[in-house]
This record gives C-alpha cells, structure tokens and sequence, in this order.
C-alpha cells in the first residue's frame, strides 16, 4: 500500500512537471506569452459562386485576393463537392473543374485575412497598354473630352483625378459628350480604364469588397488603378473621384482578368460573406506557424479552423471538471448529476449568464409543474421522460417564440441548453421533491446552479481560455490537480459545520 | 460558523473523504457490492443461514407480473414492496393493514391495488435504482416489530443500524422516525438518532438534525431510557454478515421482529457517517483498533472484543 502511495504521488509529479515544461517550452520556443495579449482582428470572407452546369465539362475560375498592404492572408479553403481544385498565383485566382456536372452548382471559397499593418504587400506590375478603338461619332466625343482633361491636368495622377470629376459633372461644357460616351460604355470603371487608356496612361480595374462584419451576400465594389510608373500606382474609387483605398476594403481583385469565368455553365452569380473575429494572439502564433507541423509543438492551430472551433470548447471541458472536483471533495456541494452543472455553464457560455439562468429557471420550473401533471398519468419511466423532453422541447419553442414577439433576441439563445439533460435534470428534481421535500430540491438544484456559476466563471475566464487554449501541457496540470483532489482525505467545508454540535458537546462536557 | 477542522480531528472523526479513500475503496471490494447494493442476492445470500432476514413472499419481475399483483399479495397480513437496488430508503412502501381491497399504509392513508401497481411499475422501470436501471420489486412480510419501542417511534419501525469493521461490530445507533422524517428512518430527514453502548445496548446520546435531544419529539418518550434487548446476540447476528458478504466496511440494519428476534433488514457497503453524531464520539479510534488487530476470531469472539475494548473509546 505503502508503495502504490509513493509511485502515486509520484505519477502526479510527474504530470504535474512535465504539464509546465511543455508549456515553458512553448512560451519560450514559440513565443506564445503568458497572458491574453491584445486583440487581433481577422476577417473571414466567404465567396458563393452558383451556376447552372448543363451536363457538359465545367472549369470555373474566380478571382481571389492575396497579401496587401494592411492585410495578411492566414489561410484559404473550398468547399466544392466532386469539383478538382487548382490555387493558381500568377494571377491569383481559383480554378475549379469537373467531366461532367449536372443542376446547380454552388462552390465555396473562404479565406481569412489578419489585419497587420506591418504588411506592405508587392506592387502588381503594369499591364501592357491596349489600343483603344472607337467608333464615330464616340471618338470624336473621347477626344474633345481628353483635351479638356489634358489642359487641366499636370501629370497621369492629377489627369485621373481630373478625369473622375469631369465623369462625375453633368452640367458641364463637355457633358454631351459625357452622356455620348456613356450610351456606348454604360459602365463608367470601364469607360474611365478606357479613356484612361486612350491618353496612354496604364489602368485597370480592380474589385475590392467592404469589410462590414456579418454581412451576407455582398458584391464587389470596382475602383480603378492608375499607374504612374512601372512598379508605382495609385486607387481611385471612380464613383467619389477619391485617391487611395477607401477606409474598410480589402482588394480581392487585384489584376485586370474577368472576376469570375465559367466555361460550360450559365447563370453563373457570386456574392461575398463577411465575418469578424476577435481572436488573441493565437491567429498571428497560427501564422507564424503554418508549415511547422512538428511533433514537439503540440498546438491544436494545426488543425483545421472548424476543429479548432471545437476544441476551444473540448480544451475547457476539464476546467469546469476541475470546478466540480474542488466543490464537491473540498466543498462537499451537493448536486443533481455530477457533471450536469458543466454542461449548463456550457450552455451559459453560449447564452451569456443572465439570460442563461432566467432561461434555465423558466424551463426547469415550468417543466416540474408539467411534470406534476404527468405523475399523475401512471407512464413508464421510458415514457414519461420522452414526454418531459417533448415538453422541453415545447417549451423552448415557446419562449423563443415569445420573446422573439416581443423583441427580445436574447430570448431565442434558450435553444442551446441540452434539451435531454434538462430533461433529465426536471425529472430528477420532480422525484427528489416528492421523496424527500422542497428543501432537498432547493439543495441539489442551488448547488448545481451555483457550481454551473462557478464553472462558467472559470470558462469564461480570458486568462484561463488563453492558457487551456494555447498550451496543451496545462491539461496535464489539471489532471494532476484533480488526481491530487481525488487523493484529499480532509474533511470537507461543510462537514466543518456538520458536526459543529460535537465539539460544542465535548467542550461542554469538560 | 463552522468548526475548526482540527478539533475534529482530535474527536477521531471520520470525514466523508477519509471513509472513501481509506475504507470503503480499501476494504470493500468492488465485485462484492452487487451483494449488498440487491437487496435480492442479500436475502438469497442470508435466507439458508443463521442471519435471518424477514420472510420474502414474492418476487416482481416483469410488467406483465404487474397486472396480477393481486395474486402475489399475501391474503392477510402486512407487506412492504420495496425495490431490489434502491439507496437511501427510496421506493419503500409500507402496507400495514390489509383489507384485500384496500390497503392502508402506517399513515392512515389507503390505497387501491392500481396504486400498488403503479409503484411496482416504477420499481420495474428503475425510478428508485442507481443509475436508472431497469429493478425488481420485492414483496416482503412487513416485520412484526416489538411493542417495547413502540413509544419511541413516530410510524415507522425504528431500526438498529450496526457499522462492522472486518467484522467487528464499532459503532450502533438506532434511528426513530419522526413526524418531520415522515416515518422515514434517515437522520438527514429528521430522524432522531440515539447511540448504543456497545456494550450493552443502552442509550447514550440522541440528535434530531444535528442537535441533542434528551425526548422523542412527537411522543415526549425519554430517550434515555432506551435499551435494546438480547443485545448480544444482536451484535453477533451483524458480526457474522463480515464472513457472508467479504465486506470490510459495512453498515447493517436490524429490526426486532417479536416471534423471530433480530431480523437483517438489508446492508450497506456505504453507511453515513451521521452514526458519529448520534454517539456523540468518532469512529476513528476504534476503526485504527481493529486495524492493529491480528489475531483471527470468531464472530462471538469479535462481539466481546468490541464489547470490552471499544467501551473505552
């Protein structure tokens, strides 16, 4: 026994050494600091392209945006069933293809982007310059309306910034001519890279997408680029006349090619999503490490974005386990289902507290009172636990429908309490109420409520987010927290109180 | 507000913890708690031996037995349904007077057969078991018990709850239900529990949540007075439960049946630590007694062990 004892403590050693050497490694190794850092911001964008394939050889190819100045690609993905894949660089765009498809096509491609202003970007080269064709009486009109700009004008820069005005006037001497031009080339990027081109300075037009969190289908706004020089050049938005990248966009389109081609398909559409994250140091460490897969860097941003989503939420699973260890072995808090509190701070966590615990009150007392109605009918447990869940379920429709009436969006978070533990947790309560009282009720059900509080607290933590998420050896140092908890032969907090009578009697007996 | 944790500690008493870690998972092994935790192998167990066990007069064991309850009843006389695997005194229904139809419990409250059935279909579908598993209903004689306690207690039987260390009796304590324990026998219902001297079965000190009492609560008997007969033999019928069940750490219950003495009514592989409240003294002392013992005795010989020796605790 002696033995075991030793090679026990020593087992928690162990772990609890090798959990903080892991992470002293990784906080030096890779620089991952201690504390939350500041907030990063990063943007994922979400391209849709839907066309309807006609049984016939499908290639699609969309435009995607790349590294620029104040913006770092962090990763790029598809999702495009059946469809083969190509990420082509020069220029950068995505190419999918397929033998044969049939129906309506929907393929995806996302992308995330860190916000870093230490990122400048490269310059993309100037096009050569095509020749510009127009029919009379159309270039006769370019003409007239390039020598007035030309007069105004000192240099390519100032020649665009004059351009855009006179294309933006209607009342101006030249505006026949304007609204001439426009029937001919009734897009006025395009118009303006042509006449641009006609007065031999190299433009393009470029699409850039505004950066509004949570928008869905969203299209590109075109701006054009005017070259100075070979490897210098400059925005303008045409539709304000405005120098430089208007404030909140991200270049998608950088070259002049067609955003979006389809060979072998028709009504072919694409539109854009936006999403913000406000992500700590974790996306740039991510970044830093995308192609350093080794052994030693235990980090869970090897994985893909979606598992990583769900091991934020796995990696603090043993924090709340934590939480229950330390109130029930030190505390001696009594609950209903040991590890029911944990998944209703869970459920808090999605929720926000407040609302989380008004909801679960509402549901769990109006439940019992359904439940009382039930007892009443003589079911099998089976039976009747599937009606408390359907009544749950009845019940959280309800409320969500209710408030969502009323104007309470807060109201519809209710749905993501886990409907058969609720379920669960009522029948339980309803059983203890009429065996051993209201009292006990009050007990068991406080006592989980208040370790789900505690627990979520602790998940909630940024600190303790920041380090479950960041270093895997903590998880080693919580187990062996809680093999140490599981080895306290000490009294509990509440035993304390228990048998305070006993003391007091030997006190008086002396 | 609270005690001081070391004061406690110099009483000798055993924390919830402590008993887990150093008694229950040290002494009590795992694949012998089936026989405690089913009430049914206990009595199967105990039925051919000398510990006796009150009369089991019918086994339900499927839904469809539910139906023809009726038949299962006895035709006179008291019965108890209880669940095989039910904790803490859950699911136990009391049938005191049997009028064929009509079933009264102690309270004073009838009862149609549909009830009856009702509950033996809750037993069935595991309401009351650990973990929800589908149980058994056991029928069993409800026990004559002896008129002498009838004073002592509100409703129900009052029994005699005996912790036996590797079969050393160490502690006993008899639990009166109250009108707060609503004829329930647990302490933390508001049962009164009063401590036994091992050595002869006298009172020594009685609690009501907690709190000393000198009088029952409700009939005004004065507890001190209480003394359980052919006390001896008692102990010895618990002693003998070490040797049936391998248990280290168990708690066994006994009830006075007038006609058959001392009858088990079930055993527990984790008895509460209120027993120490009720004795107003901790069990540690005597569990690191029997600890340091290394002789092998004898049932009868470990009930006078603990009956000279442990007195002095």
């Amino acid at each position: 026994m002696q033995h075991s004892r030793w090679r026990f403590h020593a087992l928690i050693f162990i772990l609890f050494f090798s959990g903080l050497l892991l992470s002293i490694f990784r906080h030096i190794e890779y620089q991952v600091p201690w504390l939350p850092g500041e907030s990063l911001t990063t943007w994922s964008l979400e391209a849709r392209v839907e066309l309807l394939a006609g049984d016939d050889p499908v290639s699609v190819r969309l435009a995607r945006p790349t590294d620029q100045p104040g913006f770092t690609r962090i990763n790029e993905s598809t999702a495009s069933p059946g469809f083969g894949v190509v990420y082509q660089n020069t220029p950068d765009r995505i190419e999918w293809t397929k033998r044969s498809a049939t129906g309506t096509q929907t393929l995806f491609y996302r992308t995330e982007f860190l916000v870093d202003n230490a990122q400048t970007g490269s310059e993309p080269p100037a096009p050569s310059l095509p020749t510009v064709v127009w029919q009379e009486p159309y270039n006769t009109a370019a003409e007239q309306l390039l020598q007035s700009v030309h007069a105004r004008s000192a240099d390519p820069i100032s020649f665009a910034q004059q351009l855009f005005l006179t294309l933006k006037q209607k009342d101006n001497p030249t505006g026949q001519n304007i609204s001439l031009l426009k029937n001919a080339q009734p897009d006025s990027a395009t118009l303006a890279v042509k006449l641009l081109n006609q007065a031999e300075i190299k433009a393009a037009t470029i699409r850039a997408l505004r950066l509004e969190d949570g928008r869905r289908r969203q299209q590109l706004v075109p701006l054009i680029r005017v070259w100075v020089s070979d490897n210098k050049s400059v925005i303008f938005d045409p539709r304000s006349g405005q120098q430089g990248l208007p404030e909140n966009h991200i270049i998608w389109q950088s070259a002049g090619l067609p955003l979006l081609e389809v060979i072998g398909g028709e009504n072919s559409s694409v539109n854009f999503a936006i999403i913000r994250q406000q992500e700590s140091i974790t996306g740039a460490v991510r970044a830093q490490h995308d192609n350093s897969h080794d052994l030693i860097n235990f980090s869970i941003h090897s994985l893909p974005l979606e598992e990583q989503a769900l091991f934020k939420t796995i990696l603090l699973l043993p924090v709340g386990a934590l939480v229950v260890c330390l109130l029930r072995i030190l505390v001696g808090l009594r609950t209903s289902g040991t590890f029911m509190p944990v998944l209703i701070a869970l459920a808090f966590i999605q929720t926000s507290l407040v609302t989380g615990l008004v909801g679960f009150l509402l549901i769990v007392f109006t439940g019992l009172m359904l439940r009382g109605y039930l007892s009443q009918l003589n079911l099998l447990l089976v039976a009747r636990i599937s009606a408390v869940i359907i009544s749950v379920i009845a019940i959280i429709s309800l409320f969500s429908l209710v408030s969502y009436q009323v104007g309470l969006s807060e109201g519809l978070k209710v749905t993501f309490f886990p409907m058969i533990i609720l379920s669960w947790t009522i029948e339980r309560m309803s059983i203890l109420w009429e065996e051993e009282g209201t009292k006990e009720v009050m007990i068991q059900g406080g006592g989980s409520l208040l370790t789900a509080i505690i627990a979520y607290l602790a998940m909630t933590n940024e600190w303790v987010r920041h380090l479950t998420f960041n270093f895997l050896g903590m998880q080693l140092i919580l187990l062996s927290f809680i093999l140490a908890l599981g080895n306290y032969t000490g009294y509990r907090l509440f035993e304390l109180f228990r048998f305070k009578s006993m003391v007091k009697d030997k006190q008086n007996a002396n | 507000m609270l005690t001081n944790p070391f004061a406690l500690a110099r009483m000798g008493i055993l924390g919830m913890n402590e008993r887990n870690i150093c008694y229950i998972s040290k002494y009590n092994k795992r694949r012998h708690f089936p026989l405690v935790d089913d009430k049914l192998k206990t009595k199967k167990l105990l039925m051919n031996s000398d510990i006796h066990v009150p009369e089991l007069l019918a086994t339900i064991k499927h839904q469809f037995d539910v139906r023809n309850l009726f038949q299962h009843l006895p035709k006179t006389g008291g019965f108890v349904i209880k669940p095989s695997k039910g904790s803490g005194g859950k699911g136990i229904l009391v049938v005191q007077e049997n009028h064929q139809t009509e079933f009264v419990k102690p309270s004073g409250q009838s009862l149609q057969i549909d009830h009856l059935q009702h509950h033996c279909s809750n037993i069935l579908a595991g309401l009351y078991s650990l973990g929800g598993k589908p149980d058994v209903a056991i029928i069993e004689r409800l026990i004559n018990f002896d008129q002498l306690f009838a004073d002592y207690s509100f409703e129900g039987v009052p029994d005699i709850r005996v912790i036996i260390f590797q079969g050393y009796p160490v502690m006993a304590m008899m639990r009166l239900s109250t009108e707060a324990s609503d004829g329930k026998a647990n302490l933390h219902q508001g049962a009164v529990g009063v401590g036994l001297d091992l050595k002869n079965g006298q009172a020594l000190h009685a609690v009501q949540f907690g709190e000393p009492i000198s009088h029952h609560p409700d009939t005004g008997q004065n507890l001190k007075e209480l003394k359980v007969p052919d006390w001896t033999s008692l102990l010895e019928l618990a002693a003998k439960c070490y040797e049936r069940t391998e248990l280290g750490y168990l708690g066994a219950d006994i009830v006075l049946d007038v006609k058959h003495g001392p009858l088990l009514l079930e055993l527990n592989a984790r008895p509460g630590l209120s027993i120490q409240i009720a004795n107003g003294c901790g069990l540690k002392p005597r569990l690191k007694l029997v600890e340091k013992q290394t002789l092998t005795r004898t049932p009868a010989e470990r009930v006078k062990f603990s009956q000279t020796e442990m007195a002095l605790l």
